[in-house]
C-alpha cells in the first residue's frame, strides 16, 4: 500500500535467473546430455584416429575439434534451457525462417563432399548442414501451431504446418536425403498426435503406409534389395553392418579392451553412423546399455514430465523435440544390430560431426527449457474444484 | 453438432439491461470454454504421452536386448550370406554301356581376392604370377591396386596350385568350392560328350552347364535334382570307342587324309555303339570354336554328325532295293549298263570310263558299282517313288540323335527334282547327308528291313520301327554287298573269321566356289557284319585321303576307307562278342592200323 500511494520505483519480485534455472532444470536428463558427450569424447579417442590418419592429420585432430564444437553445443544447449518458452519460440520461427531459406537455397551453393548429396554449406573450417536446425525450430513452430489451432477462432494451424512440412521432405527430397525427411515427417506427426491426431485418421494413414511400402517392394528394385538385405538372416561380412555386428559380437559383455578393437579401421563411418559398434567392441556389452539407458532416461523422462504440463505448446513442443532426438538415437542403434534397415543417422552427441553437435545443443536445449518445472495451476484447481 | 454461441444470450441481455459491457462477458465465457477444452485435450495428451514414453522405453529395451543377444552369441568366421537362390551344382555322370564313367564331378576351389584386405598386393601379384605362369605380375598387381574390392583370380585350381597358393599366406586370397565337370577318359568320345562349363557363378558354388554334344543337348537330364544319383548310361561301348578311335587316326594317318569319321551302330536297336570324328579335341579343355576359316576343319566339328557329304556309291544299294522291293527286277535281272550314257545333256560316265555293259546283272551293277546300271534303275523308279524311298530311310530330315549339333545337320537336297537329279541320286551325287544318316539306312538293311532311329543312349529291347523293306529283299540285299567284298570293289574288306559285307563310295568334294575337285575325294564304306545275320553296321568315312602305297595315288574307297574298316572290325568284331567262323582243313584222315 505504501508504494501505491507514495508511488515509490517498482520493482519485480522475481527469483534470480541461474537459481531459478538449476532449481527447474531436469537435472537428471541434462546429466545424461553431459554423460554422453563425454561418452562421445572417449569413443572419439578411438574411433576417429582412423580418419585423422587416411587424412594425414595429428591422431586425435578430430577429438580436440570435437572438444571445441561440442563445448560450444553444451553451452548453446544450457543457453537456450535458460530461456522462457515464449523466448525459445521467438527465436525458433526465426531460426525457422532462415534454415528453409538456406535448404531452398543449398541447390545453388551447397556442396557435396563426394557423397552425391548436396546437403551442406562449406565454409572452409567448418561445414553446416542447415536441416540439422531446421529440425528442431520446425518442431517449436509446429507445436505452436497446432496448439494455436486448438483456440477457438484460432489459425487453421494444422493445415499451415502441415504445408510446411511438405515443403521441407520436398526440398529435403531433392538432396537427396530420405532420413532426415522421415525425421521432420514423424516430429509432425508427434506433435499431431499429443494435439489429438483422431485415432481413424491415424489408423488410415498407418494402412496407407503399409499399402506404400509394399507397392515400393515390388516396384523399386533398389528399394527391395534393401529389405531382402534387412531380412536375410545372414549378413555379409564385406558390408559395413557385417563389420558393426561382428564387432558387437567381438567385444562380448565387457569389450576387448580400450584401443584393442578392429572394427574402426574397417569402417569408414565408423566415428559417425557406426560408432556404437566401436563403443561395444572396445568397451562391451557394459558402455552400450549405459549409452541406451541415458536416452532412454532423457526421452522418457521429458515425455513424463511433459504430462504434467498444462501449457498446449510447451507441452507439444516438448514432445516433438524429445521424440525426434529420441528417435533419431534409435534409428542410428538399431541399424547397427540390425532391427532397422540400413540407414546413415548420427548417434546425437556421442557421433563426432560438429554442425550436428551444436543443432543436437539446440534440440536438447530446447527440450530442456520445455520440461522445466513451472506453477501448473494445481492450486486453481484446489480452488476451483474441477477436474483435472 | 449443435454449436454454441460465444456470447451466452441470457447474460448479455441483463447485462445490457444493466448498462454493462457484454465484452466482459464474452470473454470470461471464452476462456471458461478454453479452459474446459484444454483440460479435455490435457487428459487426452496425458495419455498419449504416456503412450509414446512407454513405446519409446519398449524400442530402447529391445535395442539393448538385440545389444545383449549379439553380444553373448561368438562372433563367426565370416561368411558371406547366400544371397538369393542357391545355385544346384549337382550334374549327373555320364557312363558308357556297361557303366564306365565318361564323366563326372570334382570338388575343387576356385581364387578370388578381396584386394582391399591384402597385405601386400605387390608381394601377392609377384606370388601368384610365379605360380601361374600365364599370369603377368604387373597387371595383376594394377588390378589388385585400382580400389575394387573383388575379383576372380581362377576358376578352377589343382591342389597343387591351391597348395601353394595357401602359402602364400595373404588373407586377401580367397578359395570358393567348386563342383567341376572332369572326363577322366580324356578325349575318348569327345564328340559325343561335348563339353561343360560354369554358367551361374557364385562365390560358393557354379552352376555347370553343358556346352556341346550330349552334354548340352540332355542338359536338363543331366541336372535333373530327382535323377541326380543315376548316372547317364550311353549307348557307347569304352573299350570299342577306344579301339575305333586308334584305328581310325592310324588309318587317317596312313591314308593321309585331314579328317575322319567312324560310325559303329547296331542295327537292331539303332544304339550307336561308336562314334568317332578325328581330328579330336579334349572335352576338360575345349578349344575356342575357329573364328576364320571353314568351320568344319575345327578339331569340335563332328564329321560323323555334322559333317554333311555326298556320299557317293554307297547310295546305289537303295536303288537296287528299291527297285526289288517294287518288283520291277531281281538279283539277277540283266540291266542296260552301256557307259557312256547320254541323258539330255549330261552324260553319264563309270568310274574311269571303263565301260562295264552292255549289260550287267543286277548284283553286277553294285558289285562293279556301275553308275549306268544304277541309272537305268533309278528311271525305272522314278523320282517320285525315290524321293518316297530316301525319305522313309530318313534321308530328308536332320538325325533324331541326342547331340545338340545333331538337328543343326540337315540334309542337303536339291531344290528341284528332275530325272536327271533322280539320276544322279541313286549313286550318291547331288544330294549330301551325314555319315549317321547313311548308318541309319544300311541298318535298315541289315536288320531285314526295319527303319531304325540312330540313338546315343542305351537301349534294351529293339526300336520298333516301320517296315521299310521286304526281308527277302533285304536279305538279297546284303547278299549283293557281301559279294561287294568278296568279288568286287571292297576286296580289301575281307576279315579272317568274320563275314564282312559293304559298299564303298568315293565321291568327289564340291567346291565352295561350284563345281568338283579332280584330286580332294570324300571315301566313304559302310559295311555291315557278320554277313550271314547282319547286326552291326560300320561307316567310315575319309576326307582328302590319298593312299600312297602304291605305285601311283589311289584314292579310291576300295584303297583308302575300305583297309580302316576292315581293320576296325578285326579288332571290334571280338570285342562285340561275335564268335569267328573259323574254317576247318580237311579232316585228317583216318588210317586203320592193325597191329
Amino acid at each position: 500500500m505504501t508504494e501505491m500511494v507514495y508511488g515509490s520505483a517498482p520493482v519485480r519480485v522475481t527469483e534470480p535467473v541461474l537459481p531459478k534455472w538449476w532449481r527447474t532444470i531436469d537435472k537428471w536428463s541434462m546429466t545424461a546430455v553431459l554423460v554422453l558427450f563425454g561418452i562421445g569424447l572417449l569413443l572419439g579417442l578411438a574411433a576417429s584416429v582412423p580418419l585423422a590418419e587416411r587424412n594425414g592429420l595429428d591422431p586425435f585432430f578430430y577429438v580436440q575439434r570435437q572438444a571445441i564444437f561440442g563445448g560450444l553445443g553444451i553451452a548453446t544447449m544450457i543457453g537456450v534451457s535458460m530461456m522462457p518458452p515464449g523466448m525459445v519460440r521467438r527465436i525458433a520461427v526465426l531460426g525457422f525462417m532462415g534454415a528453409l531459406l538456406s535448404l531452398a537455397l543449398l541447390p545453388f551453393i551447397g556442396t557435396d563432399f563426394g557423397k552425391g548429396a548436396v546437403r551442406w554449406f562449406s565454409f572452409g573450417f567448418a561445414s553446416v548442414q542447415p536441416s540439422e536446425f531446421l529440425k528442431p525450430c520446425f518442431i517449436i513452430l509446429t507445436a505452436w501451431l497446432m496448439a494455436a489451432a486448438q483456440d477457438l477462432n484460432g489459425p487453421p494451424g494444422r493445415m499451415i504446418s502441415f504445408g510446411l512440412a511438405v515443403t521441407i521432405v520436398l526440398l529435403l527430397a531433392i538432396q537427396p536425403d530420405f532420413g532426415q525427411a522421415a525425421l521432420v515427417l514423424f516430429g509432425w506427426g508427434v506433435v499431431y498426435f499429443v494435439a489429438g491426431a483422431p485415432m481413424t485418421l491415424i489408423l488410415v494413414i498407418l494402412g496407407l503406409v503399409g499399402v506404400a511400402s509394399v507397392f515400393a517392394y515390388n516396384t523399386s528394385e533398389h528399394f527391395a534389395r534393401r529389405i531382402d538385405g534387412f531380412l536375410s538372416p545372414e549378413v555379409d561380412p564385406r558390408t559395413q553392418l557385417g563389420y558393426a555386428t561382428n564387432a558387437i559380437q567381438e567385444g562380448g559383455f565387457f569389450g576387448v579392451g580400450v584401443g584393442e578393437g578392429q572394427v574402426k579401421w574397417s569402417l569408414p563411418d565408423a566415428h559417425t553412423d557406426f560408432i556404437i559398434a566401436v563403443a561395444a567392441e572396445e568397451y562391451g556389452l557394459v558402455l552400450v546399455l549405459c549409452i541406451i539407458a541415458l536416452y532412454a532416461t532423457i526421452v522418457v523422462r521429458s515425455l513424463l514430465r511433459l504430462m504434467r504440463e498444462r501449457d498446449p505448446f510447451i507441452r507439444l513442443a516438448g514432445a516433438g523435440l524429445a521424440c525426434i532426438f529420441g528417435v533419431q538415437a534409435m534409428i542410428n542403434m538399431g541399424v547397427a544390430v540390425r532391427l532397422l534397415p540400413a540407414k546413415g543417422m548420427t548417434l546425437p552427441f556421442v557421433s563426432y560431426g560438429g554442425s550436428s553437435v551444436i543443432a543436437a545443443g539446440i534440440t536438447v536445449g530446447a527440450l530442456l527449457a520445455m520440461t522445466r518445472s513451472r506453477p501448473q495451476g494445481e492450486i486453481g484447481d484446489i480452488f476451483a474444484r474441477r477436474g483435472r | 453438432m449443435i454449436r454454441t454461441p460465444l456470447r451466452p444470450l441470457a447474460r448479455i441481455l441483463s447485462a445490457r439491461a444493466k448498462g454493462e459491457n457484454p465484452d466482459a462477458i464474452e470473454r470470461e465465457n471464452l476462456r471458461l470454454r478454453h479452459e474446459a477444452m484444454r483440460d479435455k485435450a490435457r487428459t487426452r495428451a496425458e495419455l498419449r504421452l504416456l503412450l509414446l514414453g512407454l513405446a519409446f522405453f519398449m524400442a530402447y529395451g529391445v535395442i539393448g536386448a538385440r545389444m545383449g543377444l549379439l553380444a553373448a552369441s561368438e562372433p563367426m568366421e565370416p561368411r558371406a550370406a547366400a544371397s538369393g537362390a542357391q545355385i544346384l551344382s549337382q550334374r549327373a555322370d555320364i557312363a558308357d554301356r556297361n557303366g564306365r564313367i565318361l564323366a563326372t564331378n570334382m570338388l575343387t576351389h576356385s581364387l578370388y581376392a578381396h584386394p582391399r584386405d591384402m597385405v601386400d598386393p605387390a608381394r601377392v601379384a609377384r606370388e601368384l604370377a610365379a605360380i601361374f605362369p600365364d599370369m603377368d605380375a604387373a597387371a595383376l598387381e594394377r588390378r589388385f591396386t585400382d580400389g575394387r574390392s573383388f575379383m576372380w583370380i581362377r576358376k578352377v585350381l589343382s591342389p597343387e596350385q591351391m597348395q601353394k597358393v595357401h602359402e602364400i599366406g595373404d588373407p586377401g586370397l580367397l578359395f570358393g568350392p567348386r563342383e567341376m565337370r572332369v572326363y577322366p577318359n580324356g578325349d575318348l568320345a569327345a564328340h559325343v560328350l561335348g563339353g561343360a562349363s560354369f554358367g551361374a557363378e557364385g562365390v560358393h558354388s557354379a552352376e555347370v552347364i553343358g556346352t556341346a554334344g550330349i552334354e548340352k543337348a540332355l542338359d536338363a537330364r543331366l541336372r535333373d535334382p530327382a535323377q541326380a544319383g543315376e548316372p547317364l548310361m550311353l549307348s557307347i561301348d569304352m573299350t570299342i570307342q577306344a579301339a575305333v578311335e586308334e584305328i581310325l587316326g592310324a588309318g587317317m594317318q596312313m591314308m593321309n587324309a585331314k579328317g575322319a569319321a567312324a560310325i559303329l551302330m547296331d542295327s537292331r536297336t539303332g544304339e550307336i555303339l561308336s562314334l568317332a570324328s578325328l581330328p579330336d579335341f579334349d572335352p576338360n579343355d575345349r578349344p575356342n570354336p575357329l573364328v576364320k576359316g571353314d568351320p568344319g576343319d575345327s578339331p569340335l566339328f563332328n564329321r560323323a554328325v555334322q559333317g554333311v557329304y555326298e556320299l557317293g556309291s554307297t547310295f546305289k544299294i537303295f536303288a537296287t532295293a528299291q527297285a526289288m522291293e517294287l518288283g520291277l527286277v531281281n538279283a539277277d535281272t540283266m540291266v542296260d549298263a552301256n557307259a557312256p550314257m547320254q541323258w539330255g545333256k549330261h552324260r553319264i560316265k563309270e568310274f574311269q570310263n571303263k565301260n562295264y555293259g552292255p549289260l550287267l546283272s543286277v548284283t553286277d551293277v553294285i558289285v562293279k558299282s556301275s553308275n549306268v546300271g544304277t541309272a537305268r534303275l533309278a528311271l525305272q523308279i522314278g523320282g517320285l517313288r525315290q524321293q518316297a524311298f530316301l525319305k522313309s530311310l530318313g534321308f530328308f530330315d536332320p538325325t533324331p540323335l541326342e547331340l545338340v549339333e545333331a538337328p543343326g545337320a540337315k540334309p542337303l537336297l536339291p531344290p528341284k527334282w528332275p530325272e536327271i537329279v533322280t539320276i544322279t541320286t541313286s549313286y550318291g551325287h547331288g544330294m549330301s547327308a551325314s555319315p549317321m544318316h547313311l548308318a541309319a539306312a544300311y541298318a535298315t538293311i541289315a536288320n531285314g528291313g526295319i527303319a531304325v532311329k540312330p540313338t546315343l543312349l542305351k537301349r534294351d529291347t529293339p526300336a520298333e520301327g516301320v517296315r521299310v523293306l521286304s526281308e527277302p529283299v533285304a536279305r538279297a540285299s546284303v547278299d549283293m554287298l557281301r559279294q561287294v567284298v568278296t568279288r568286287g570293289t571292297a576286296s580289301m574288306a575281307e576279315v579272317e573269321g568274320y563275314a564282312v559285307a559293304g559298299k564303298t563310295g568315293t565321291a568327289d568334294k564340291p567346291k565352295r566356289t561350284g563345281g568338283y575337285y579332280k584330286d580332294k575325294v570324300i571315301n566313304t564304306f559302310a559295311a555291315m557284319f557278320p554277313a550271314d545275320d547282319p547286326r552291326y553296321v560300320l561307316i567310315v568315312t575319309l576326307d582328302e585321303p590319298v593312299n600312297t602305297m602304291g605305285t601311283e595315288p589311289r584314292r579310291t574307297a576300295g584303297w583308302t576307307a575300305v583297309p580302316v574298316a576292315a581293320e576296325i572290325i578285326r579288332r571290334s568284331a571280338p570285342l562285340l562278342g561275335l564268335r569267328p567262323v573259323i574254317e576247318l582243313g580237311p579232316p585228317d584222315g583216318i588210317t586203320a592200323v592193325r597191329n
